[in-house]
């Protein structure tokens, strides 16, 4: 506890928590609101980082460096998940020469 | 050893005949049955007949929980493990004329369904039965949804649908019945099977637990009314398919009332005896009202087989000797005996396309050997003296009847009734004239003999020299009951 | 049945037992698997050749025992099979019961078989003839040889199997296969009766074994008409009211005629058809301990008689007429053991056995020179080409009309005359059985051997008296017939009645039990000569009629399709009985099964069971309304779902 560099303190924890909270809602509603599949795909990016970012003020906070480590993790598994997803929705555009997610509809029995 | 050898060997040998492209696939499981059989055959000589359990591996599996993988033998899963052993090589030599498309497949099946048979036959912990339990389902539903007839998609849907909806009330009860036991020094609880046996329950508790189980075992065996799975499945399933249904699988289900219900829950069994023996006689009659009238073969074998283990169900829940014992030789019997009259109209459909009655006759008249096999299995299946059915229906009748002598004579119409329908079928089928289907009907193949033969041994061994199998399965009989009865 | 069953050590004699029914069961594996194989000859010595062994044997047993002061002896093979305290041997018993009966199975049984090496010599199935043949002789030896409940139960289960085959035997037409069929199921429904038999004296007895259950019947106190030995005794005679053929379960036998005549003479007159006398006399002290029951006995076994002798006055088929009188022969039996006369019982079975053995082999002497014609509206004359059936055909006819010296007359009259002792009624019903039976049976021998002859040309071209195979069984059964009454002379001839004194001692335990009802009824000479006064009188008086219409008047039945007098036609077609149980039992099963089947199989249990799974399906198709593949929406309802669940837990949780 005692090791925590002063300079982070100079901005209190609940500030991060505003601003990660803020981020994911403002990723929230992007997903739920647009149509565009590349936008949906970095709001979807943009929760995570909120929670990212969440992460590693606690986990600085609390001197616990678990946190900072599921972190990295995270980013490591996110660039992956990008790759894919990107290249999905490129194949989908090239399929449908549309990014739209409303004409996506497939998904049903 | 001998048990955990039992028990992969087919699945070991299922791998191989998977390897195996075309013809060939069909000779190594063949040869790899009989040497299972082999092994049993070896663990039968060196069993002691008295009550343990023998054979025995108990090794951890989830050992946190207390969950072992604990296999062996008594003389009551020994026996059931004989009628496999013994049934699959003949089962897999009867379909040596078929030709069955991507053997290999076909093969592989089968002897994945023998592991899982054996599995059931020798798990002694709730979680392993129920696993071989459920794997035992899926070669099944495979072979039959694959290598079916015309309807097979519906109704092996149906079948498997089925029984899983019956498997996991079975499973909802071992999980209750697994928190209620108490543990070692490693784990809380246990679910191994005498662990089970030492539990005490109220009798309301057992009550519902008694139907949680019986709901499992009633459809697999199965006992009216939860039976209209079945008369479809076996005639849509491809002959190999239903002699394994009929012929073991069927037992799987009788096995888990005498292993996993009487000695489970004895109060809640002192409950619903009389309900069970009530629904178990009104099969006996119904399945045999409803085979008299029956047209296609195999329907009619299917609705007799719903008689003939109603008896064999009552038998085993009047908790006497004779009634178990009864139906232990049963199992054993009807397993012969259906493979063989299966078989035999597996022949006759071979020969003629046609399984119905009406265009059946008179094929006696070119096939000696055939139709005295087909007799033998015949009055075997009505219980003839001295053929294997008498023994096993006498016992059980004696043990109806001293349960209840109403029971008793009621459930003995299945003497008149069960002549009733197959002697008709018989005089059908191979009495009268030719008609155009049995016209020049040639008579049994050696490999056909090869098949019908040991069967027809057995028919008589069981029928003059039942105590070689009742003394392997009295002393574990005996214990079961005096756990009943603690 | 004697208190003290000896053990039996002696090997050499225990090898002997089993070989009497075993030798036949030889014969029969040699002959069912070389069915088409072996010569003719071979088959027909071998099936002759077996059954002769055995009846050596048996006279050998018989001398043995008889010179080793008659005791009675189990041979115990081995222990068939046990299960907590039931206890099956494997087992063989003699005694005097058996040895007479083995005495009289073999011995008629091996005449058949020669008789029909000559009958059956024409027909393909020559193999599968003796080979059944052979099986019904050891299944029939296992039935009177067996030393309990379920070795009888073996035997009996098993001639009804050999019956079922023999009367099928050509099978290619249906009506022979019905009339088989028929046979095997009623006998079942006599076979669950003894079933239920065994399991309760079982019960009540704790073993099936003849010797054991006897005794302790016999020890028990209160016994005597209890409700446990009528339900026994009563479910026992359900079995033979099967096997032999009794009002309600009479009906197999007329139509077993189906089958080859020898297997008519054998199993359907001679044999299997006692078994049901020989079970009830086995278990004497069960029925004894029953008075109830015996009452019954003995009332069905009058109504057979009667009834059956009434429809055998106006059939026209030989068989068929001899068939009616067997049952109700066999009524006569049962009448008389249900007087407890059970020695006149046996032995009414054993020179039954002779005659109607003997009439059989005629009638299928008679339908062999006829081309296999058997209504006798077209024989008649016969007796000039066959004159050697007709001789015996007529000592055979005078033996079952009661006519001294001949077998039946002495039987018949013992029997009676037993039954004017117990009841005078019953006397009177028998009396006027016995009238009937002269007079049809006068009517078949007129109808057949006298006359012209009304056959087609065809027919009279062939017509030739049957080989040497044939006719000397005939000729033996006719001697039999003649002086096979002479081992049971009245008392009134003879102090000695050759055969009860022979059979006395089984029923020691039933003098012990019941003493009071085994007594022997006393007779003075002079109610017994006016009784068998009586019963000649009548005979001839039938016989003298018959004679007046069939020879005199030369009366032939009318052929089928005239319109007969109400009563006649209701006995020319057999009281309708067939017609009721067809409507009565036959009709319901099948209607029930098709209705079992097709609605409460396939609507109503099938149905609750697809029901579970159309709700399913219905509940899919509802919930699947909300599967509309747009993501978008999936992720609005998710994040609507985490608010309204964050929000429940931080206002309500």
């Amino acid at each position: 506890m005692n090791q925590m560099p002063d300079v982070i303190r100079t901005i209190p924890l609940e500030f991060y928590l505003y601003f990660s909270t803020a981020l994911f809602a403002i990723g929230v509603i992007g997903v739920l609101t647009r149509r565009n599949a590349i936008v949906i795909f970095m709001c979807v990016e943009l929760m995570l980082n909120a929670v990212n970012l969440l992460m590693v003020a606690l986990s600085s906070y609390r001197s616990d460096p678990n946190g900072q480590i599921f972190v990295f993790f995270i980013m490591a598994v996110a660039a992956a998940e990008v790759t894919v997803g990107l290249a999905i929705i490129v194949m989908i555009y090239r399929n449908i020469r549309s990014t739209d997610v409303q004409l996506m509809n497939y998904l049903k029995w | 050893m001998i048990t955990a050898l039992l028990l992969f060997w087919p699945a070991l040998a299922a791998l191989l005949v998977l390897l195996i492209k075309g013809e060939g696939a069909k000779k190594v499981a063949f040869i790899a049955t009989l040497v299972e059989f082999a092994i049993a055959l070896f663990a039968t000589v060196n069993f002691v007949p008295d009550a343990t359990t023998q054979f025995a591996i108990d090794v951890p599996w989830v050992e946190r929980a207390g969950i072992g993988f604990s296999i062996g033998m008594d003389g009551i899963s020994l026996l059931m493990v004989l009628l496999t052993t013994f049934l699959v090589p003949l089962i897999v030599l009867s379909s040596f004329k078929h030709d069955y498309k991507n053997p290999h497949v076909f093969y592989a099946l089968v002897l994945f369904m023998q592991t899982g048979l054996i599995g059931v036959f020798v798990a002694m912990d709730a979680f392993l039965f129920y696993f071989f339990w459920e794997v035992a389902l899926i070669p099944i539903y495979f072979i039959a949804a694959i290598w079916g007839g015309a309807r097979r998609i519906p109704v092996t849907f149906k079948f498997f649908v089925y029984t899983i909806f019956g498997s996991l009330f079975m499973l909802a009860a071992f999980v209750y019945l697994y928190f209620q036991t108490a543990g070692t020094e490693l784990a809380a609880h246990s679910s191994n099977v005498n662990a089970f046996y030492q539990l005490t329950m109220d009798s309301a508790t057992q009550s519902w637990i008694f139907w949680f189980l019986f709901l499992a075992f009633a459809i697999k065996m199965p006992v009216f009314p939860f039976h209209t799975w079945q008369p479809d499945t076996y005639t849509e399933s491809p002959t190999q398919a239903t002699m394994l249904l009929a012929g073991i699988m069927l037992k799987m289900g009788i096995y888990g009332v005498i292993r996993w219900l009487l000695p489970v829950v004895p109060l809640g069994v002192s409950q619903w005896a009389d309900t069970v023996l009530v629904l178990s006689i009104i099969g006996i009659i119904y399945g045999s009202v409803i085979a008299i009238r029956q047209h296609d073969l195999k329907r009619l074998i299917a609705y007799s087989s719903i008689a003939h283990v109603g008896l064999i169900s009552a038998g085993i829940f009047t908790l006497n000797e004779q009634g178990l014992q009864g139906g232990m030789i049963q199992m054993l019997s009807h397993g012969i005996n259906v493979v063989g009259l299966f078989f035999i109209i597996d022949i006759i459909f071979r020969r003629t396309n046609t399984r119905e009655i009406s265009n059946l006759g008179g094929i006696t008249q070119t096939t000696p050997a055939l139709s005295i096999v087909f007799l033998i299995l015949l009055m075997g299946s009505i219980a003839l003296p001295l053929t294997n059915g008498f023994i096993g229906e006498f016992l059980l009748l004696s043990g109806v009847f001293q349960y209840n002598y109403i029971f008793g004579a009621v459930a003995g119409m299945t003497i008149i009734l069960a002549a009733v329908y197959m002697l008709r079928m018989f005089q059908g089928v191979m009495f009268g004239t030719k008609s155009e289907a049995t016209e020049g009907f040639a008579d049994l193949t050696f490999h056909e003999k090869a098949v019908l033969i040991p069967l027809v041994i057995m028919v008589f061994w069981i029928g003059l020299f039942p105590n070689t199998f009742l003394s392997i399965s009295e002393p574990a009989v005996g214990q079961l009951l005096s756990i009943i009865n603690r | 049945m004697q208190e003290v069953v000896m053990p039996f050590n002696n090997q050499e004699m225990a090898l002997l037992c089993l070989l009497v029914p075993l030798l036949p069961f030889i014969g029969f594996l040699i002959n069912g698997l070389g069915n088409r194989k072996l010569p003719k000859a071979l088959v027909g010595m071998l099936g002759s050749g077996t059954v002769l062994a055995s009846f050596l044997i048996s006279v050998y047993l018989f001398i043995d025992f008889t010179s080793n002061g008659s005791r009675p002896y189990i041979v115990d093979l081995y222990n068939w099979f046990t299960v907590g305290s039931l206890e099956i041997g494997f087992s063989f018993m003699i005694d005097q019961l058996t040895l007479l009966m083995l005495l009289m199975v073999t011995g008629i049984g091996f005449l058949i078989h020669v008789y029909s090496a000559g009958y059956m010599s024409h027909d393909e199935g020559y193999g599968k003839f003796f080979a059944y043949l052979n099986l019904f002789m050891f299944s029939m030896l296992v039935l009177v040889m067996g030393s309990n409940y379920v070795m009888m139960f073996v035997g009996w289960e098993g001639v009804g199997l050999c019956s079922y085959l023999l009367i099928g035997f050509w099978n290619k037409n249906h009506n022979y296969n019905n009339a088989a069929k028929k046979a095997f199921i009623m006998n079942r429904i006599g076979d669950l009766g003894f079933l239920l038999a065994i399991f309760l004296i079982f019960i009540t007895f704790g073993s099936v074994s003849f010797p054991e259950v006897f005794l302790s019947a016999s020890q028990m106190s209160g016994m005597t008409d209890s409700g446990v030995m009528i339900a026994i005794t009563m479910l026992l005679f359900v079995g033979a009211m099967g096997k032999s053929a009794q009002i309600p379960l009479f009906t197999w036998l007329p139509d077993a005629m189906a089958g080859p005549t020898p297997v008519s003479a054998l199993i359907h007159a001679a044999t299997m058809v006692t078994a049901g006398i020989y079970m009830v006399l086995r278990s004497n002290v069960l029925y004894v301990l029953a008075p109830t029951t015996m009452e019954f006995v003995a009332i069905i076994g009058l109504i057979t008689a009667l009834v059956a002798a009434t429809i055998g006055l106006a059939q026209n088929d030989i068989k068929k007429v001899l068939a009616y009188s067997t049952v109700s022969q066999l009524g006569f039996m049962f009448l008389a053991l249900g007087v407890m006369a059970f020695s006149s019982s046996i032995f009414h079975v054993l020179t039954h056995a002779f005659f109607k053995a003997l009439l059989f082999l005629g009638a299928g002497s008679v339908i062999h020179a006829m081309s296999n014609e058997q209504d006798i509206r077209n024989m008649g004359g016969l007796r000039k080409w066959l004159p050697i059936t007709f001789i015996t055909f007529l000592i055979g006819t005078l033996a079952i009309s009661g006519i001294p010296p001949f077998a039946g007359f002495f039987s018949k009259d013992e029997l009676l005359a037993h039954v004017y002792e117990h009841n005078k009624l019953m006397w009177v019903g028998g009396l006027l059985a016995s009238f009937m039976t002269a007079f049809y049976m006068f009517r078949l021998l007129f109808l057949t051997f006298f006359g012209k002859f009304r056959g087609t040309e065809a027919q009279r071209s062939h017509l030739h008296e049957s080989p040497s195979s044939m006719t000397i069984p005939l000729i033996v059964l006719a001697i039999l017939s003649t002086i096979g009454g002479f081992i049971g002379l009245p008392a009134v001839f003879s102090d000695t009645h050759t055969l009860g004194n022979f059979l006395s001692p089984i029923y020691d335990l039933a003098r012990r039990a019941n003493g009071a009802a085994m007594e022997a009824p006393h007779i003075d000479h002079a109610t017994e000569y006016m009784l068998m006064g009586i019963s000649v009188v009548v005979s001839l008086v039938a016989i003298t009629i018959a004679y007046v219409l069939y020879v005199k008047k030369e009366t032939v039945p009318a052929p089928e399709g005239t319109r007969l007098s109400p009563i006649h036609n209701l006995i020319y077609n057999k009281y309708y009985i067939d017609e009721i149980y067809d409507t009565v039992f036959v009709r319901p099963v099948m209607a029930l099964s098709t209705a079992l089947h097709r609605f409460v199989d396939v609507v109503v249990v099938d149905g609750i069971v697809n029901g579970f799974g159309k709700l399913v399906m219905a509940f899919g198709r509802v919930l699947r309304q909300t599967q509309s593949g747009v993501t978008g929406f999936y992720v609005f309802v998710m994040v609507a779902s985490i608010v309204l669940i964050l929000f429940l837990n931080f206002f309500i949780g």
